[in-house]
């Protein structure tokens, strides 16, 4: 894959110039001038979202945050290729977290219900906003949403009726057709007369024309900067440390604040005796919380100190006698009442159980927010995935009025669901800390804390049951599942069979789940994609060419697993004791398949020895950065299906930290290869569908190679001989 | 009483408490907050400096040892005249960072593995490149640890399907 890349480089330089990194964030200041733009300054603005300065230079507001996908620079293109832009004009700034830049808000205004005569009324057509609007509240970055939605259906559509708003003001002032005059870098030109103007100096004006709600986008062909290996405009600043996070944040006289909360969640402080802690030189307060007592010092290791000194008793809430093993074995009665009967009509039936564990996010920047009270305004800095629901949270933790309540964000060191909104006991901390003191206070948590008070993926038992008719196919599904999550009833199967039946059975315990990079489709895209996999043996076929059984020729997911089977050789002999494993999955509008080759280590373990992986995502923004994301999910997917479980006892997380939740290593990653195929598909997600067929596709590559199923998340060294 | 040692070619001193771990005292106390607080345990990685050359994690180490010593983190990894190292440039042709809070410590190992091995084969970037990386940019790791060290294997340009 390192080939395809260096071939888009060398296509890259070509179109993009010198000015490639001329692309950049903006600093607090300019952020502070977004807000004032659609508040006040509206010259050149263009419904606030993208601002064209009369030095030429193109603004984007986005609401989106950057936890590591690239989003920014994917919505640079997006926009920058309708408008004609120069690239070396380009700037995306974070936008503030206000009302004025949510995304539900521009989604409200394309269903038509903002104040009337908004210049973003009507922009685009509903269809688009409605959706955007059910998938994004306030400003979520999640869901795999910010290039084909913010991007593709809001960025995009607004550059192009911007761009044919500068056009028209051209138009009018040189006495021209429209239709006489072209744009490019910045630039509109009446060829036939020689003259040209700058968008700079067109702007102001043509920001106050009507806006075109259904601009003209360009065809494939005419695409300047979408679909080229764009480098990323946050890079630069991230191999050399001047890369700002959230815990980087810091102001003069700031405390620093660590915490312990109650292992088991739901159990309050019961007592603790803070003298040990105020012994330690540098500790200037202890507080107690509801559920968790916090040290307050002049620096996190004085505050850690602290901390550890301390004898904290709590209690249990009531949940002592929650464990793993019992939580599965109520999952798997529920699923056993809930599931019901199965008709096999006369078909054979297939029926087995998989179950699949809590996992924690593990992002490398553990929560770290800073707040300073003063003069009745509260100020709060941080990574988030939802800046405007922090501010919200913010202003309710500290009995304020949003309007004296602002949140800055900052970059987040990984996000993958845990920093999205929900997730608000650091923010409850941080305000709480910082309303009783005159110092700005900064909380930390210790990794240890984070592993046992996260939001974790969902644990999940399943049972899946199917009948085989003597036709070689599928004739009826059931899938029967327990967890505790937001969806109802599991995922749907990719496949045409000709009946499904999706049971759902509602399982709660004291500890809290979350989106977990991919959500759903991460756990139940191991269970389909593995059942798939010993329905096709129970059916004696070969596993690809079963699974093209129940897909339409030319479908999407059948022309991935044609691509990945070919890319990697399926079928052709292999050593004794490694095997290929195939499988595909749909999620945020994009369809994976992987293949997976494997043999085992010493110790039991997969060797993982190469993925090909190829991916159906529509039209491609960034093949660079695509490429990226797609990698990510895999090495993420193969780290917690061979690795990773969260645990409980006596109702408390188990694992605290990288030693007993181990991340796959740099050693234990295989060679990857990925392939983008060409699609008209709507544009789909990237930062999460890489993820979800690499579990499937390992488990069925480790049957291959030893005949042993695995069908209980994580492998480890289950397929020892 | 202070400690003094050299931090990024200047002499500094830290004047709290010697037991505190060196990360704390680059971040806090110098404000150089390239240096990442992931585990606090010698287990990730983000931490990684060079004390007199070596790669450290600085998380578990005491100020107090640093004494006299010469420490480097990501911020004094470029020349006098502002030119990237040739790891991190190699950082930027291959486009490694995604969130990039791993990425200084990653780089920091990187440059020592360099200095040690001169061209590291797979199996020292294996050995040495411990640092944890969660959202999985070890594939483009090791491509620009080759890079750096004039060993990306060259390959013909092939047309992919799809976009190229
Ligand atoms: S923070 Fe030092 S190794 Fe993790
Ligand atoms: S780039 Fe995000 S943890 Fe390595």
């Amino acid at each position: 894959m390192g080939v395809k890349r260096r071939a888009f480089l060398i296509g890259g330089a070509a179109v993009i110039g010198g000015g490639i990194f001329a692309l950049q964030y903006g600093d607090y200041a300019a952020r502070r001038d977004g807000l004032a733009l659609t508040k006040r300054d509206k010259a050149g603005s263009f419904t606030g979202w993208l601002r064209i300065g009369e030095d030429d230079r193109v603004t984007l507001y986005s609401p989106h945050i950057d936890m590591g996908t690239g989003n920014a620079t994917a919505l640079a293109q997006l926009a920058a290729d309708e408008l004609d832009a120069d690239w070396d004009k380009m700037t995306v700034e974070q936008a503030p977290a206000d009302e004025a830049f949510a995304n539900a808000w521009l989604g409200k205004g394309f269903i038509g219900d903002v104040a009337k005569g908004s210049a973003v009324l009507g922009l685009v057509p509903h269809s688009i906003y409605s959706l955007m609007a059910r998938k994004l509240v306030g400003q979520i970055t999640g869901g795999s949403s910010a290039t084909r939605f913010t991007g593709q259906q809001g960025f995009r559509v607004l550059a192009a009726s911007a761009r044919a708003a500068l056009v028209d003001e051209a138009a009018a002032r040189l006495g021209v057709a429209a239709g006489e005059l072209t744009t490019a870098r910045g630039i509109v030109t009446h060829a036939k007369s020689g003259k040209s103007l700058r968008y700079g100096e067109l702007a102001v004006a043509a920001a106050k024309r009507d806006l075109n709600p259904e601009p003209k986008l360009k065809a494939a062909g005419d695409l300047v900067y979408i679909g080229k290996p764009v480098p990323r405009i946050d890079v630069p600043s991230k191999v050399d440390g001047s890369a700002k996070y959230g815990i980087d944040f810091a102001l003069p006289d700031m405390r620093v604040a660590t915490v312990m909360a109650a292992p088991s969640r739901g159990g309050k402080l019961e007592s603790v005796d803070a003298a040990p802690a105020l012994a330690i030189k540098g500790v200037e307060k202890v507080v107690k919380f509801d559920n968790a007592v916090a040290v307050v010092a002049r620096g996190y290791w004085a505050a850690l100190t602290g901390l550890r000194a301390l004898d904290p008793k709590f209690g249990d809430g009531g949940h002592g006698g929650v464990n793993t093993k019992a939580m599965y074995a109520e999952q798997e009665k529920l699923v056993k009442d809930k599931a019901g009967a199965f008709d096999a009509k006369g078909g054979k039936l297939v029926e087995l159980s998989y179950r699949a564990p809590f996992l924690h996010h593990m992002m490398m920047e553990p929560f770290a927010l800073t707040a300073h009270h003063k003069d009745g305004k509260l100020q709060v800095w941080g990574g988030m995935q939802d800046p405007l629901a922090t501010r919200k949270a913010a202003a309710q933790a500290a009995g304020l009025s949003q309007d004296d309540v602002m949140f800055h964000p900052m970059l987040l060191g990984g996000g993958f669901g845990r920093k999205l909104p929900g997730e608000n006991a650091v923010i409850e901390q941080v305000v709480k800390l910082a309303m009783e003191s005159p110092w700005p206070v900064k909380v930390i948590w210790p990794r240890e804390e984070e592993v046992r008070h996260g939001t974790y993926r969902p644990q999940t038992a399943m049972t899946l049951k199917a009948s085989l008719g003597t036709d070689g196919k599928v004739s009826s599904w059931q899938s029967t599942c327990a967890q505790d999550a937001q969806l109802e009833a599991g995922m749907a199967p990719l496949y045409a069979f000709p009946a499904i039946e999706q049971n759902h059975a509602k399982h709660k315990s004291n500890i809290a789940v979350a989106s977990w990079r991919s959500v759903e489709a991460s756990q139940h895209g191991f269970f389909h994609e593995s059942f798939i996999d010993e329905l096709a043996h129970a059916a004696g076929a070969d596993p690809l060419e079963f699974r093209k059984r129940h897909l339409a020729a030319g479908s999407r997911a059948a022309r991935v697993l044609d691509a990945a089977a070919k890319a990697s050789g399926w079928g052709s002999p292999l050593p004794q004791g490694t095997g290929r494993g195939i499988a595909v999955v749909e999620s945020f509008g994009t369809v994976c398949a992987h293949v997976v080759q494997v043999s085992l280590r010493d110790n039991g373990y997969p060797r993982v020895e190469k993925v090909w992986a190829a991916v159906d995502c529509g039209q491609v923004v960034n093949p660079l950065n695509a490429e990226a994301q797609v990698m990510g999910g895999i090495v993420m997917g193969l780290s917690a299906a061979i690795h990773e479980e969260i645990t409980v006892d006596k109702g408390a997380v188990v694992q605290s930290s990288f030693p007993d939740y181990p991340l796959l290593t740099l050693a234990e990653t295989p060679e990857i290869a990925i392939e983008f195929v060409q699609s008209d598909a709507p544009m789909g997600g990237l930062g999460e569908p890489g993820l979800p067929p690499a579990a499937p596709a390992l488990a069925n590559a480790l049957f291959a190679a030893t005949g042993k199923r695995v069908r209980q998340l994580p492998i480890r060294d289950q397929a020892k001989a | 009483m202070a400690i003094t040692a050299t931090v990024n070619g200047k002499p500094v001193s830290f004047t709290g408490e010697p037991d505190t771990p060196l990360l704390w005292a680059v971040r806090e106390e110098l404000g150089l907050t390239g240096t990442k607080f992931g585990c606090g345990i010698a287990a990730c990685g983000a931490c990684s400096v060079h004390v007199d050359g070596e790669l450290v994690r600085s998380c578990s180490l005491p100020v107090s040892e640093v004494a006299g010593k010469a420490v480097t983190t990501i911020e004094g990894l470029k020349g006098a005249d502002g030119t990237l190292h040739a790891v991190q440039q190699a950082w930027i042709d291959i486009q490694v960072p995604q969130c990039g809070y791993c990425q200084s410590g990653q780089i920091m190992a990187a440059v020592a593995l360099i200095k040690r091995a001169g061209k590291p084969s797979h199996d020292q970037i294996d050995e040495v490149m411990t640092n944890l990386c969660r959202c999985g940019t070890y594939p483009r790791i090791r491509e620009a640890i080759l890079k750096a060290t004039g060993q990306a294997a060259e390959k013909a340009p092939s047309a992919a399907m799809g976009d190229a």
